[in-house]
């Protein structure tokens, strides 16, 4: 990492501060507005909100760790999670994973060579009523069909 | 606390509340329960495993420590208690309502049983292989509940690679059972913040930041995880093989040197109940192993408290008479290797502030090979020193690349008491039943200031009892020297020393009054070290931080449990030991007079043991690459 790029992030960790303060419980916003920036959090910013909240980096990799919308290196530009769960299942999930895989010649777990999309399976979304559902970044698209999907997914950049 | 009485759910998933609500008034009242059928009146709050301790009742424990907070994760101490649908785990159930406790009904011995099997169906490796074979707390219960049959499986292949990169702390990740006591160790009682649980659900595992080896994280190799480890998980850096080979190679002169600590407490090794010096006991089986000189660190230790001394006495003048004010006041102790790596890595702004003596054990090895080499016409080549320590952090330490400048490595291998008690194992000797012998010269004499070094307070009350009389001509003024300012576990302590009369070379600390804290534990390292960047500290003149909780005799390397009453044991032993030394002022040890007239013919500080005594630090800082 260059010198810049990281005063600069430490700049930007130091405003989330001021923004979110610096107790504990000020956390997860602050990791979850930096992944949406950064679209992952580095161990550099890790240790930079450790440091800044007065907290162990080993307690931020902790959290991070647990929750999978967060990711200490980038995953892709875009991440697609597709649900998984019974009702998503019954509504064709399948031919979704089909025509998402044909056209984008991965596997769900896998990212695009030119890094611009991940796949990924997602547990219930509460979009039980209009499935098959999908997220993209942080974007809910209910009632997909397979047409519909590749469609949305060419527009991804 | 108003309770929703009403509730729309179905009766099994309503919550269950406190029947008769938490009253604040009740604090400090009596509480009459019933453990197993009989009545007991317990203070409102105790948990139920305490209850049960205190009324002979036993309850098996994995997570819990009685020096780290509750975490309640392991479930084995589960009880049944009437009101309470589902078990309850004793450690984390305060008791606040009069209720009944079961501790081994039908239901609470199965469940007992089916956590061990799942902890078992994820803990590989042999028990005859593993370095805690015979005080593995998940081995003993599994034999006390009866568990006959892996029930769940049993892995095996490995999921992780054992981690060796650290010289001090081995991780073998295989056989962690995820009881969080190492996290607690490392981030609540240390505060060094190294090791944490990592992932969720059946992926939860225990690593350190980004999942990078040992040796390239902030860890400062204190141990305290391996002392509370319950299974082998975690365990310290052998070299009792290679120190094997030397003995055995007959070309080698192998010296050993044995700290206080260790000897105070090795009897825990053997069966014997804590408190028992076996300093005699201990010569004489390391004679029988084959080591060729066994020597005393107490020595070292004296030689510790005239360098370190000397240069505080030094950096009072340049302050004082010469207005220096490149020299820093404070000057912090540097015998503990953890506290030092620790200063490195959190405040190294304030390494100026940190004596530049070696540690004993680094002084030890340096005269070893210059001045005993020389004495006794031994290739210095040829020596081994092997030193035994309380302490992983002293593996580390004698393998900086700065720690030779006797010309060779200045101490070869670092022994923890365990090791060393598996040694004189190997090597057929019951130690309680070895006669008792003295130590060889020319380090065989201490005096009983170097050895309670061992004790937190000890290095202190040492300099204090030397540092007094070179200024005043007297002895310090306490009953029988004991300054009983530097004793106890209180996590700080602060006193002061009033300096009158001085002799003509000390006029100017005249009606000085020599300030001193006491902290053991980096937790408390970090809180004084606070205090010193908030500039509260700046009429204080001598701090001694040591790395583990109690000191040495609460070191890393020591016999596993550990917990605040054999610590207690331990530093009551080694007082006691003092006691009945005749010779308890560092200055006074002839043996260190001798090797001033001999060696280091220009005094303490002086050019000669500024190169051989002295050593410097480095600034690592705490940011992980």
């Amino acid at each position: 990492m260059l010198i810049y790029e990281r005063n600069s992030l430490v700049d930007e960790i130091v405003d989330l501060t001021v923004e979110y303060g610096k107790e504990r419980s000020a956390l997860l916003p602050i990791l979850q507005t930096l992944q949406l920036r950064h679209k992952c959090i580095s161990d550099f910013a890790q240790q930079e909100v450790a440091r800044q909240l007065s907290i162990h980096p080993v307690e931020v990799y902790s959290v991070i760790s647990f929750y999978t919308f967060l990711h200490p290196e980038s995953q892709g530009r875009n991440i697609v999670r597709l649900c998984q769960t019974i009702s998503c299942d019954l509504a064709g999930k399948c031919y979704l994973v089909k025509a998402i895989e044909r056209e984008l010649g991965i596997k769900f777990g896998q990212t695009t060579k030119d890094k611009r999309i991940k796949l990924e399976f997602t547990n219930c979304l509460g979009m039980c009523d209009q499935g098959p559902a999908m997220v993209i970044n942080e974007r809910v698209f209910t009632k997909v069909t397979p047409e519909r999907a590749v469609a949305i997914l060419n527009e991804v950049k | 606390m108003n309770s929703k009485t009403e509730s729309r759910a179905p009766v099994s998933q309503q919550a269950l509340r406190v029947q008769q609500p938490f009253d604040s008034s009740q604090i400090g009242a009596m509480v009459t329960i019933e453990i197993n059928e009989k009545k007991m009146q317990v203070p409102l709050g105790t948990t139920i495993l305490e209850a049960c301790a205190q009324n002979q009742v036993q309850i098996p424990t994995l997570c819990h420590h009685k020096d780290l907070c509750t975490a309640g994760v392991c479930r084995i101490c589960v009880v049944e208690v009437d009101s309470m649908k589902t078990l309850q785990a004793a450690c984390a159930f305060p008791i606040t309502q009069q209720i009944k406790i079961k501790t081994s009904t039908e239901k609470v011995r199965k469940a007992r049983r089916h956590i061990i099997d799942l902890l078992l169906s994820e803990h590989y490796g042999e028990c005859y292989t593993c370095v805690r074979n015979k005080n593995c707390e998940l081995r003993s219960l599994a034999s006390e509940y009866g568990v006959d049959g892996f029930t769940f499986g049993h892995p095996e292949k490995r999921k992780h690679d054992i981690d060796k990169s650290s010289f001090s702390v081995m991780r073998d990740m295989d056989k962690c059972v995820l009881c969080r006591r190492c996290v607690r160790t490392c981030i609540d009682l240390q505060e060094v913040g190294v090791l944490e649980a990592v992932g969720r659900g059946d992926q939860t595992h225990i690593t350190t930041f980004m999942g990078k080896p040992l040796s390239e994280v902030i860890c400062i190799n204190c141990g305290q995880c391996v002392n509370r480890c319950p299974t082998g998980a975690l365990y310290t850096n052998d070299p009792s093989d290679d120190i094997w080979r030397a003995i055995d190679d007959k070309k080698k002169h192998v010296v050993i040197q044995t700290a206080p600590s260790p000897r105070a407490a090795i009897c825990e090794e053997f069966g014997m109940a804590a408190g028992t010096s076996l300093t005699g006991e201990l010569n004489t089986a390391l004679r029988r192993i084959g080591f060729d000189r066994v020597f005393d660190t107490n020595f070292a230790a004296d030689l510790t408290i005239m360098e370190e001394g000397t240069e505080l006495l030094n950096r009072l003048k340049s302050v004082v008479v010469d207005k220096d004010t490149s020299v820093k006041l404070p000057q912090f102790t540097s015998c503990s290797p953890g506290w030092v790596k620790f200063i490195e890595h959190f405040y190294p702004e304030y390494l100026d502030h940190l004596s530049t003596a070696k540690s004993p054990q680094q002084m030890f090895g340096a005269v070893t090979k210059t001045f005993y080499a020389q004495e006794y016409n031994i290739n210095p080549e040829d020596i081994v020193t092997v030193a035994v320590m309380p302490c992983s952090a002293k593996k580390f330490e004698c393998n900086r690349p700065e720690m030779d400048s006797s010309g060779f490595k200045d101490v070869d291998y670092g022994l923890t008491t365990r090791e060393l008690a598996k040694m004189i194992k190997e090597g057929g000797i019951f130690l309680p039943e070895m006669p008792k012998s003295g130590f060889d010269d020319p380090f065989g004499e201490a005096s009983g200031a170097g050895l309670i070094f061992g004790a937190t307070g000890g290095v202190m009350e040492a300099a204090l009892r030397t540092a007094y009389e070179l200024v005043t001509g007297r002895e310090v003024p306490f009953e029988k020297l004991r300054i009983e300012a530097c004793r106890g576990f209180e996590g700080i302590k602060q006193a002061s020393v009033k300096l009158k009369n001085c002799v003509p070379d000390y006029t100017f600390l005249e009606g000085v009054d020599l300030k001193f804290i006491v902290a053991h534990g980096t937790a408390n390292a970090r809180q004084v070290m606070e205090m010193l960047k908030a500039g509260e500290l700046n009429d204080v003149h001598f701090i001694e931080i040591m790395a583990c909780p109690g000191g040495c005799l609460g070191g890393g390397g020591q016999p596993i449990p550990t917990s605040p009453e054999i610590r207690k044991k331990r530093a009551e032993a080694i007082y006691a030991e003092d006691e009945s030394m005749t010779i308890r002022k560092s200055h006074e040890n002839p043996r260190i007079k001798y090797i001033y007239e001999k060696f280091l013919t220009d005094g303490p500080c002086g050019h000669k043991s500024h190169k051989l005594l002295h050593t410097h630090y480095t600034k690592r800082g705490n940011f992980i690459v």
